[in-house]
């Protein structure tokens, strides 16, 4: 039985050892805590917590202001409401005004399945993506999550960076090594490629076994960095494939898969399937259950790839 | 008629804090003077700009930047600075007029406002400008932006104030009750807004278009200490800030203003809120502004 993870407590190792180490990282949360899982940072660092209540305009203006005052504030909120309620916020305050401070999305896309739409975040990397300055990442296990954050808490700029409760296995090699704007292979193939990120590169990497049965030799690209973007790996990937899908927990139309297609069409062209959800919102049903629905389960991304050998 | 416009804004500098009242209220009125010639004519310049509000935060902008604040233009981002954030930010054009008079940057920049690729831009930028606190023009920004820099000053044990300048029809958003239920949760009485209560905002009066009234209760009701002052009396302004906060107590200062002022036929006159004014306008700003810094008997001693 493959060991499942749930990264957010990842992300709540990390952020306490990154807040011990340097106690002018702070914590900013809209009464967020026990969905972020912060009950022990707040337990062992309660004067590096703000607490704004449920205000999401005030808690991304506060978090500007705590940069501007010498702090690296993490803003950690449900990325439903941290990239839509307080969107100008994140546009004036910190990405426009530049300040070091990392929005840790809790339980985005469509993580809280049968909350339904209103609780689900499938649009944040696509608005996010735009903003000027903006970094964007979308770790996908233990490994890639820490080394996302303790490399956003370093960066002088503004970190968009998705952390899920949805449990996920392990999937980079014990020596990755994250690097915004880095993509990593995961497994070779030259028919064709899968670039996927978050919650659903181990369904892709379970889709490259089912097409191997099937003779079909796919390469899988880890994307944890969708902004910037590793154009290299991409331009490999459409000149020695013959076609790529990309497969993301949200829409498609913006997020990787928008990405992706911007640098095939600039520097590359090549047939892509862009798997994630397309324009509607998600019906209810469990997070998992959803994504099977759009065709995101491992049965369903083969089928894709395999249109494209066709 | 042009060229009567081509005098110098001067550098003035700071005053300091050991500087006898009478001083420091002749300073703070030239200065007051300085900005309103200027700022016509920088509006003229660009063809657009916000000179009724301009004019209504011109004489509590001067007294932080070039009095009050422990601030200096030769190290703009000391890590210990007050912090001034203008939330307003619509009216930068005062902005920067105060800190070229207080020596942050050259006067003759002023000239350049809203030129292509100038650092003036119509709102107030950061990164541009050093000493500029905060990105603001969409409104609603400056006061969840305060609250976060004087909670990270009391997080460090640090003396510094921050200082956040709202405009009244701003109140209208709601960012900035948020802020205001933060900033008294968390005990913030190294936080001063003020609100420039000039009754006008973009297209009619503030009780016309969505009242605040009680706003001093309402003040008092989120946790604040609230002064109410008139915003053009030097004396007035420059007691309340020394005043001091109140223990665990942000500060609320209702600053009436009025809009325009002290011109003629500007003051109170919602049409100015971003009119540009012609030619013919700007000669009687310019005289009115004459006349009134003239020392008295001037006329009798002709």
């Amino acid at each position: 039985m493959t060991e499942l993870f749930d990264c957010r407590d990842t992300y709540a190792a990390t952020l306490l050892d990154l807040a011990q180490t340097d106690r002018d990282v702070v914590v900013v949360v809209n009464d967020s805590v026990g969905s972020s899982k912060l009950g022990g940072f707040r337990k062992e660092l309660p004067d590096q917590m703000v607490n704004v209540g449920i205000a999401e305009q005030n808690m991304v203006g506060v978090a500007a202001g705590l940069a501007n005052g010498g702090k690296v504030p993490f803003v950690s909120a449900a990325g439903c409401f941290l990239s839509a309620r307080a969107m100008e916020q994140v546009k004036a305050d910190l990405a426009y005004s530049g300040h070091h401070v990392v929005l840790a999305a809790q339980s985005p896309g469509v993580a809280y399945g049968g909350l339904g739409a209103t609780h689900h975040s499938i649009e944040d990397v696509s608005w996010m993506r735009t903003l000027p300055g903006m970094t964007v990442l979308v770790p996908a296990d233990p490994a890639e999550t820490e080394q996302a954050l303790r490399w956003a808490v370093g960066h002088d700029g503004p970190v968009y960076v998705r952390i899920s409760r949805a449990k996920v296995p392990a999937v980079h090699p014990d020596d990755y090594a994250f690097a915004p704007g880095k993509a990593t292979v995961l497994r070779e193939g030259d028919d064709v490629a899968l670039l996927a990120n978050g919650t659903v590169l181990h369904r892709a990497l379970a889709a490259a076994d089912l097409l191997a049965e099937r003779g079909i030799a796919a390469r899988v690209v880890s994307m944890g960095s969708v902004k910037p973007i590793d154009v290299d790996v991409v331009v490999a990937a459409a000149r020695e494939t013959r076609g790529l899908v990309t497969v993301e927990e949200g829409l498609a139309a913006g997020g990787l898969g928008g990405a992706v297609a911007e640098v095939l069409t600039e520097h590359a062209p090549a047939r892509l399937v862009r798997l994630g959800l397309p324009d509607t919102f998600a019906p209810t049903g469990s997070d998992a259950w959803i994504l099977d629905h759009f065709g995101l389960d491992p049965e369903g991304i083969a089928a894709s790839a395999a249109t494209l050998v066709e | 008629m042009r060229s009567n416009w081509e005098f110098e804004t001067p550098v003035l500098g700071r005053i300091g804090k050991d500087a006898p009242r009478a001083e420091v209220v002749a300073f703070l009125q030239r200065a007051g003077t300085e900005l309103r010639r200027r700022d016509p004519i920088m509006i003229d310049h660009a063809g657009n700009g916000h000179i009724g509000g301009d004019f209504s935060i011109a004489d509590i902008l001067l007294t932080l930047l070039l009095h009050e604040l422990n601030v200096d233009p030769a190290d703009p981002l000391a890590a210990d600075r007050d912090r001034l954030i203008l939330s307003k930010g619509h009216t930068a054009g005062a902005l920067y007029i105060a800190m070229a008079l207080g020596g942050w940057f050259p006067p003759e920049d002023l000239m350049t406002f809203m030129d292509p690729g100038s650092k003036l831009n119509g709102h107030p930028n950061r990164r541009y400008v050093a000493g500029v606190e905060a990105n603001t023009g969409p409104l609603g920004h400056g006061f969840p932006i305060a609250v976060g820099s004087a909670l990270a000053a009391q997080m460090d044990g640090s003396s510094r104030r921050t200082v956040v300048l709202l405009g009244d029809g701003e109140m209208q958003e709601g960012s900035n009750w948020e802020a205001m239920m933060a900033a008294s949760h968390f005990g913030l009485e190294n936080l001063t807004a003020v609100v420039d209560r000039n009754r006008l905002q973009q297209g009619a009066a503030v009780a016309d278009t969505m009242s605040l009234e009680p706003l001093a209760d309402k003040g008092r009701a989120f946790g604040f200490t609230v002064h109410e002052i008139d915003a053009h009396d030097h004396d007035a302004i420059l007691d309340v800030f020394a005043a001091g906060p109140s223990e665990g107590r942000p500060t609320l200062v209702i600053a009436h203003s009025h809009k325009g002022h002290p011109i003629s036929f500007m003051s109170d006159n919602v049409a100015w809120h971003h009119h540009v004014p012609s030619p013919e306008e700007i000669d009687a700003i310019l005289a009115e502004l004459d006349e009134l810094a003239a020392p008295a008997g001037r006329e009798d001693s002709k």
